[in-house]
């Protein structure tokens, strides 16, 4: 029974990350996103981790995509062909290298003989993998790593505001592309007389 | 279901994500690629926690999920940004920072 | 007051003259400065006078300050107050104050007199300080100071470019002869373990043997700063062209005081010298060697300050011939009277040049004798002495210098003799001078002069070259101010005479012997001070030589200059080779120039050129830079910019270490 919910699942998750690389249309890649998660979801649950796969599917599958959807939605999809003017042959290579790096880890996995890959694993205790069990590691042995990743949180709401924030009027003079202000395209945007040469477009002319 | 088809699952989506980020010029979809490997990276972590018995690799996982959902609100403030100011979404176009 | 109290005045009156000049230069008018500056250094002649009635015969150190006590080093601030700084304070101070007074009149109408003030108190306070010094690293100090002081006031009007070359020039063999007495010291240092002169001395006789190697570089060294300072051969160069600065500073420094620092510090020095009699035998040579060399060029220059240069050299010579060869007290007293005739002579000079508007050249001068009588009457009661015609004070002192060398009775007697030739040719180009500027047909300044109005130039120009100049800051004012016109000039020049003509009293040999026994407790440990002791008929003799050789002298002149004049051109056809030698200054300037300065010139070309341009700039810097700069290109073709790129990067390189981790495991 595990293994055929098992394949199930796995076939599911692996379908749905190649959508997600090969879709042509964004909007279509997220969504095959979302089916991947899902799917993982579902594969956490056979390996008892129930908190995980809980918050796999409110928190990514339900937050995390439900940003992505929006701004997808915001920015359209676009339907542009995959390859650039790299041409196709970036793809072949790409491919080629996927390939690479997929035998590698598979012969790293299968060829190192770790003890643990072949058993089934670790007798099941009750309580394995149950939000208590989890909650009282993080507030415990993982007490720092708790505080910081709200730290981070924190950092990224923040941050994310501001990048967004829409600003009104005339474009500010600290918005210039560090860009146009190194090939000296500005001068002072204000009326005040040039302080640097970079301002001045130049050294002094006699 | 021993351990072993878990991590080649794994590592069948890390390959995934990792040739998609390497092909696509869409960034949003880029920063689709990372999630996929990340969670590629959970599934890893989890398996290996159940064989281990040792409920850590869960904690990580959960951690690695906080800190993509950051990175993905940062990301895609950057994307709305790059957006509104009319510039291609497209990161052959973004070159910016060349030196 | 006390001795010290006394020995400290007179080190400071100058500095606090300086001081309040340097401090007060836009708050008081100019004249005040001239008058504080004269006053300072009158201070300071007191002071020596209160000294001298507080002496007693005897040898004092006072020290102000402790600087460093270490390491076998006593390095004090401290002076030695004994007969022989007396005497030299005395004849310092006095002088300058004469000079000081001769200035304020002389250099009225010049926008720097103020800043001329300040620099001759300066330079007052240092020759003092060189003087009174009481070991080795006051006297450097002084030294230096005093090449300072006249680099400062030879490049005084310092836009004149011939007036910066001459005071860079001068100030340039000065830190040679600096160098020199540094090393020197050193050497002595190395033996005696102290710095101090009382000290050293006493040391000297058991740190080093009679001649020892190391003492004869020590002294030798000592020389060379003394020649350097002094002009005397082959380091005299600077002298001749240092009469670029205005006259009170030739009169001061350039015949009264800093030449003769050399004679003091052999004087100083003697029981360094007396045993290590082959440095002492050196400096008689190079004395004896100058004072004919001099002799002969000041018989054809024509630049009227530059005879009177030349002459200086040549007397010097004779000062470092005596103290060189045990005669002290004769030099010294031949250091005293000369500092009164050279100082004289100079400014009568100056009074002609501002006659003449500023024109130093002989050739354009004559006549002047109707226009200026007591700028004659002063310029031959100076030469009378310097061609030592009794009974004035040139006679004796120089007299005296040339009997004690007659008395050493070794190889001395040659320096002796060629001393008397000396004597000849210094009263026949000092006459020479005289009879030229001022017998013959007056020239147009002369007459304008005898109408009664001063001849100004129509553009200030400078006399060597002819550029035109100003009269702005840097330049000569537009004033000229003669003798005849100006009280104080006057009155220092009349001083001067006065003490030209009496100062020989002190020494007229076999009736007073005041100098010698005076400074009997300076040189107590000296062996020959009292043994060197002419005989009565050597005396007499050398006085009626001396005596006949000065008149023939002037004799030979009058009839050159005055009664033939044809016969000079004559005489230089004749003898042109010998000529161009001496108007060419027996070539030394071009011999230091290939020597050393297109060598030097040659080595900076090179070491800019090739060193720095090649090498330092474009090897070492150029090449490290230039590495970095390629690296960086490198590097920087990697930051394309593309997204994709980098994610690849990173991706191949992890598939990479995991495949090296695979492969090793």
């Amino acid at each position: 029974m595990a293994e055929v919910i098992f394949f199930i699942a796995a076939i599911g998750a692996v379908a749905g990350a190649l959508g997600t690389v090969l879709l042509r249309n964004a909007f279509h890649s997220v969504l095959s996103l979302v089916c991947h998660l899902i799917a993982l979801a579902a594969l956490f649950l056979l390996l008892r981790a129930e908190f995980v796969a809980a918050a796999q599917v409110i928190v990514y599958a339900g937050a995390v995509m439900v940003l992505y959807v929006f701004v997808v939605a915001y920015i359209g999809g676009g339907d542009r062909p995959l390859a650039g003017p790299a041409g196709p042959g970036l793809k072949v290579l790409s491919a080629l290298f996927a390939g690479v790096l997929f035998a590698e880890l598979t012969i790293a996995l299968v060829g190192s003989g770790l003890s643990a890959l072949e058993s089934e694993g670790a007798p099941y205790e009750p309580g394995f993998g149950s939000p208590s069990q989890i909650g009282g590691l993080f507030l415990t042995k993982f007490l720092i790593a708790f505080e910081i990743a709200s730290i981070l949180l924190l950092v990224a709401a923040v941050g994310a505001v501001i990048l967004a924030r829409r600003r009104s009027g005339l474009e500010d003079p600290r918005e210039v592309s560090v860009a146009d202000v190194m090939r000296g395209r500005h001068g002072t945007l204000t009326d005040a007389p040039p302080e640097t040469m970079l301002e001045a477009g130049g050294p002094p002319r006699r | 279901m021993n351990l072993t088809w878990y991590l080649v699952a794994s590592a069948l989506i890390f390959s995934a994500g990792a040739g998609g980020i390497l092909v696509r010029r869409n960034p949003l979809v880029i920063l689709l690629c990372l999630e996929l490997m990340l969670n590629a990276a959970n599934l890893a972590l989890v398996a290996f926690a159940r064989a281990h018995g040792n409920a850590d690799g869960q904690v990580f996982a959960l951690i690695v999920m906080v800190v993509a959902a950051c990175e993905v609100a940062v990301g895609l403030g950057l994307i709305v940004a790059i957006f509104r100011r009319r510039l291609p979404i497209d990161v052959d176009e973004l070159r910016e920072l060349q030196g | 007051m006390s001795l010290q109290a006394y020995a400290w005045i007179v080190l400071l009156a100058p500095l606090a003259g300086c001081v309040v000049i340097a401090l007060t230069w836009r708050l008081l008018p100019a004249r005040a400065h001239g008058v504080i500056g004269t006053l300072a250094i009158f201070v300071s002649f007191l002071a020596a006078l209160g000294a001298l009635v507080e002496l007693d015969e005897r040898r004092v150190v006072s020290v102000a300050w402790d600087y460093a006590s270490t390491a076998g080093v006593d390095a004090q601030l401290s002076i030695l107050v004994d007969p022989l700084s007396v005497f030299m304070a005395l004849v310092v101070s006095g002088v300058s104050t004469l000079i000081h007074l001769y200035s304020v009149a002389y250099m009225g109408g010049d926008r720097g007199y103020t800043r001329f003030f300040a620099y001759l108190n300066y330079f007052v306070f240092s020759m003092l300080l060189l003087v009174l010094a009481g070991n080795f690293l006051v006297l450097i100090v002084g030294w230096a100071f005093v090449g300072a002081a006249s680099y400062l006031l030879i490049s005084f009007w310092y836009r004149r470019r011939t007036a910066t070359r001459a005071g860079i020039k001068a100030f340039v063999i000065n830190v040679v002869g600096d160098v020199g007495l540094v090393l020197g010291t050193y050497f002595i240092f190395r033996g005696t373990h102290s710095l101090d002169f009382l000290k050293t001395f006493e040391a000297v006789g058991e740190a080093f043997g009679r001649n020892d190697g190391d003492l004869v570089a020590g002294c030798i060294l000592l020389l060379v700063g003394a020649f350097a300072k002094s002009a005397q051969v082959p380091l005299h160069t600077w002298l001749p062209d240092a009469m670029e600065g205005p006259t009170p500073v030739s009169a001061l420094i350039h015949a009264a005081t800093m030449v003769t620092a050399g004679v003091y510090l052999i004087a100083r020095m003697h029981p360094l010298f007396e045993q290590a009699p082959a440095a002492a035998d050196v400096g008689a040579i190079i004395g004896c060697l100058t004072l004919l060399i001099a002799a002969t060029i000041g018989l054809v220059v024509t630049d009227l300050k530059r005879v009177i240069a030349y002459s200086t050299m040549s007397q010097i010579g004779y000062m470092v011939m005596a103290v060189s060869s045990a005669a002290y007290a004769a030099g010294l007293f031949h250091l005293m009277t000369h500092a009164f005739f050279k100082a004289l002579l100079f400014m009568a000079a100056g009074s002609v040049i501002a006659a003449m508007a500023g024109v130093q050249d002989l050739d354009r001068m004559g006549g002047f004798r109707r226009a200026m009588p007591f700028t004659f009457a002063a310029m031959v009661i100076g030469g009378l002495p310097l061609s030592g015609i009794p009974p004035f004070s040139g006679f004796f002192s120089k007299d005296e210098i040339l009997a004690l060398l007659f008395a050493r009775e070794d190889w001395h007697v040659v320096l002796g003799v060629l001393g008397y030739v000396g004597a000849l040719l210094t009263a026949i180009y000092t006459f020479r001078m005289i009879f030229r500027a001022f017998y013959g047909e007056p020239v147009p300044e002369a007459r304008a002069l005898e109408d009664g109005h001063l001849f100004h130039a129509e553009h200030p120009a400078n006399p060597a070259t002819g550029e035109v100049e100003d009269t702005d800051v840097g330049f000569p004012g537009p004033e000229h101010h003669i003798a005849e016109r100006a009280l104080p000039m006057k009155a220092a020049m009349g001083v001067l005479a006065v003490l030209a003509v009496v100062g020989g009293i002190p020494q007229i040999p076999r009736v007073t012997d005041v100098l010698h026994e005076f400074l009997a407790p300076s040189f107590e440990d000296s062996r020959l001070y009292e043994e060197l002791e002419p005989s009565a008929t050597l005396v007499w003799v050398g006085l009626v030589v001396g005596a006949a050789l000065g008149v023939l002298g002037i004799f030979i002149a009058y009839t050159l200059w005055v009664k033939q004049p044809e016969r000079p051109r004559a005489l230089r056809a004749r003898l042109a080779p010998l000529h161009r030698l001496f108007v060419n200054k027996w070539y030394f300037d071009e011999l230091i120039d290939a020597v050393f300065v297109r060598p030097g010139a040659m080595t900076g070309r090179f070491a800019r050129n090739v060193f720095e341009r090649a090498v330092v700039n474009g090897l070492l810097v150029g090449g490290t830079s230039g590495l970095v700069r390629g690296a960086g290109a490198a590097v920087r073709r990697a930051q394309s910019g593309y997204v994709r790129y980098y994610a690849a990067l990173l991706l191949v390189g992890l598939t990479g270490l995991s495949a090296y981790f695979l492969i090793s495991a």
